[in-house]
């Protein structure tokens, strides 16, 4: 399986007809079992590219396209939101199996299922809370849960560490880290955070502010499996250092410009 | 260690600051007091009850006392024995069912109008376009008013004082189911979307919890328009009912019995408030 992200532009057109050029010729793949991270200053368009590849928004030229997979159906995506989008009169138990409802699967395996994945994201005893009920960081593992229990082929994550606290991000990103690991699954992750870009990827698509263009795509050679030792290295640190030199000149030019 | 560096560290730098307004005026100390605490409400129990028990005995006292007439004020107590002579003999229970039937079959026949047609409009374009300027030219129209040709139509029996009340808790559940349609945060349709939901699904698993406040907003407005409805239709033509009852009663000069009419009003205003509160809390578990 390979996910081809082919050359997409957006133009958005607002009611007074002016024109926003939001995407400029996007065009990378995603391999199987491949952690791409996609980073570049706020407003390039980021959050765009991921809900275009989601099927939640449609591109003004450009396609993605699934290869290597049956074709009867609807490529298979799931969508991990920053603000978590946690279904509030559902609890973590129902929210995990939401999207295996709606495959139609029987009573039981959804439990067995839902049951692997919240495990897996550790919050076994959680059952049966609601989402208000929940710290920041236990609601992104539900939404992390929830995501993965309907078995997508790509797995998307569109900022989800942002509205988390510093520490809960950086447990959160070795949590991340260890859960591909164990899913071995295509994951695409959207952030404007340096370090976790290097941290999470195998490679990562660097992005110009708006229009968002490709400036280069790094491949992070680092070992894995990826823990804390991890930041205090230097191939990391050159890692970090070469991407912030991309988007240093960019994001100092979205300040000074203003939105 | 630490401790003692910062101390010495902090000893040296008073000694060697200039003195400051508050040290030249003599203040050595000043204790930062809460300038927030006016706004906690002080919670007075006995007040309220004493005042309500107070207003009841001066009420008592004026009647007794003759200073206003019986006739235009009779006593809490006569209006309490009459109260209780009605219920003996069942004469209350009459009254109460057939309005309670005229309310509780309106009213359910409105609330389901409202929340199908809320939501349709709400969700589909078509519905809309349609549906929005034809609810905004009958909603201004005082629902009474349409009574006269709802009885031309319907007949002066049960069904024209129900129409009258389906349409007046229509409206209040109509706008309210879609407004709450507007406003469900469209990152959750997006996210029931990306795992697989149709739109009719969104619609159930979505859209409908999404409003549940909304609904039980609209019925506690639509349950007040019920009860004044019942009351001016069964004022209007009627030979049953509590607007019967209370009409009767002022022309007949019982002053008494049309007290009870009022108190009853009161108690059923009192007990559908508290049955819509206990049934919201059932049904909304994840509000806190």
């Amino acid at each position: 399986m390979r996910v081809l992200i082919d050359h997409i532009s957006k133009v958005y057109t607002d009611r007074h007809g002016e024109v926003t050029e939001a995407l400029r010729d996007i065009h990378f793949d995603i391999g199987e079992n491949e952690f791409v991270v996609v980073v570049g200053p706020s407003g390039c368009g980021k959050s765009t590219l991921l809900n275009i590849i989601a099927g939640l928004l449609s591109s003004t030229s450009g396609q993605v396209i699934f290869e290597g997979i049956r074709t009867d159906s609807m490529p298979h995506t799931a969508v991990v939101f920053q603000d978590f989008a946690l279904f509030p009169w559902r609890t973590v138990l129902r929210n995990v199996v939401y999207g295996l409802e709606e495959l139609g699967l029987k009573k039981a395996d959804q439990l067995e299922i839902a049951k692997k994945y919240i495990t897996m994201v550790g919050l076994q005893g959680f059952e049966n809370k609601y989402p208000h009920q929940l710290s920041g960081g236990m609601k992104q593992r539900v939404s992390i849960a929830r995501a993965l229990a309907n078995d997508p082929l790509l797995l998307l994550m569109d900022e989800p560490f942002s509205a988390l606290d510093a520490q809960t991000r950086t447990l959160m990103q070795y949590e991340l880290s260890r859960i591909w690991e164990e899913t071995q699954k295509s994951f695409l992750y959207i952030t404007h955070h340096i370090q976790e870009a290097v941290f999470l990827g195998d490679r990562v698509v660097v992005l110009s502010k708006r229009p968002g263009r490709i400036l280069d795509i790094v491949q992070i050679d680092l070992p894995r499996p990826r823990g804390e030792h991890l930041i205090v290295e230097k191939r990391y640190l050159e890692y970090v250092d070469a991407i912030w030199g991309y988007i240093k000149n960019q994001a100092r030019e979205c300040l000074e410009e203003g939105p | 260690m630490f401790g003692g560096r910062s101390m010495s560290r902090g000893t040296s730098f008073s000694g060697g600051m200039p003195e400051t307004p508050f040290e030249r005026a003599g203040i050595e100390k000043a204790i930062v007091q809460d300038k927030t605490s006016f706004l906690r409400m002080k919670e007075h129990p006995w007040l309220s009850i004493g005042s309500f028990v107070l207003i009841l005995l001066l009420w008592e006292a004026v009647s007794r006392l003759e200073w206003v007439p019986p006739l235009f004020l009779p006593a809490p107590s006569g209006i309490l024995s009459e109260g209780w002579t009605m219920l003996k003999t069942g004469l209350i229970f009459k009254h109460v069912f057939t309005s309670l039937s005229r309310i509780l079959s309106g009213f359910l026949i409105a609330c389901l109008l409202g929340i199908v047609v809320g939501i349709l409009i709400g969700f589909f374009s078509i519905p809309e376009a349609i549906g929005n300027p034809i609810i905004a030219a009958t909603f201004p129209i005082p629902k009474i008013a349409i009574l006269p040709l709802l009885i031309l139509w319907l007949g002066i029996g049960e069904a024209s004082k129900v129409a009258v009340i389906v349409l007046g808790v229509f409206f209040p559940m109509v706008i309210n189911v879609y407004t709450g349609v507007k406003n469900v945060d469209p990152l959750l349709i997006k996210a029931a979307v990306s795992l697989g939901s149709n739109r009719t699904r969104i619609i159930k698993k979505v859209i409908l919890p999404s409003i549940l406040p909304m609904i039980f907003a609209g019925m506690k407005l639509g349950i007040g328009i019920a009860l004044l409805l019942v009351v001016a239709a069964e004022m209007v033509a009627a030979d049953a009912g509590i607007g019967f009852l209370i009409l009767t009663a002022a022309d007949l000069m019982e002053t008494k019995k049309l007290m009870v009419g009022l108190i009853i009003l009161s108690l059923l205003g009192i007990f559908f408030n508290w049955l819509f509160k206990r049934l919201e809390s059932i049904l909304i578990p994840w509000k806190q």
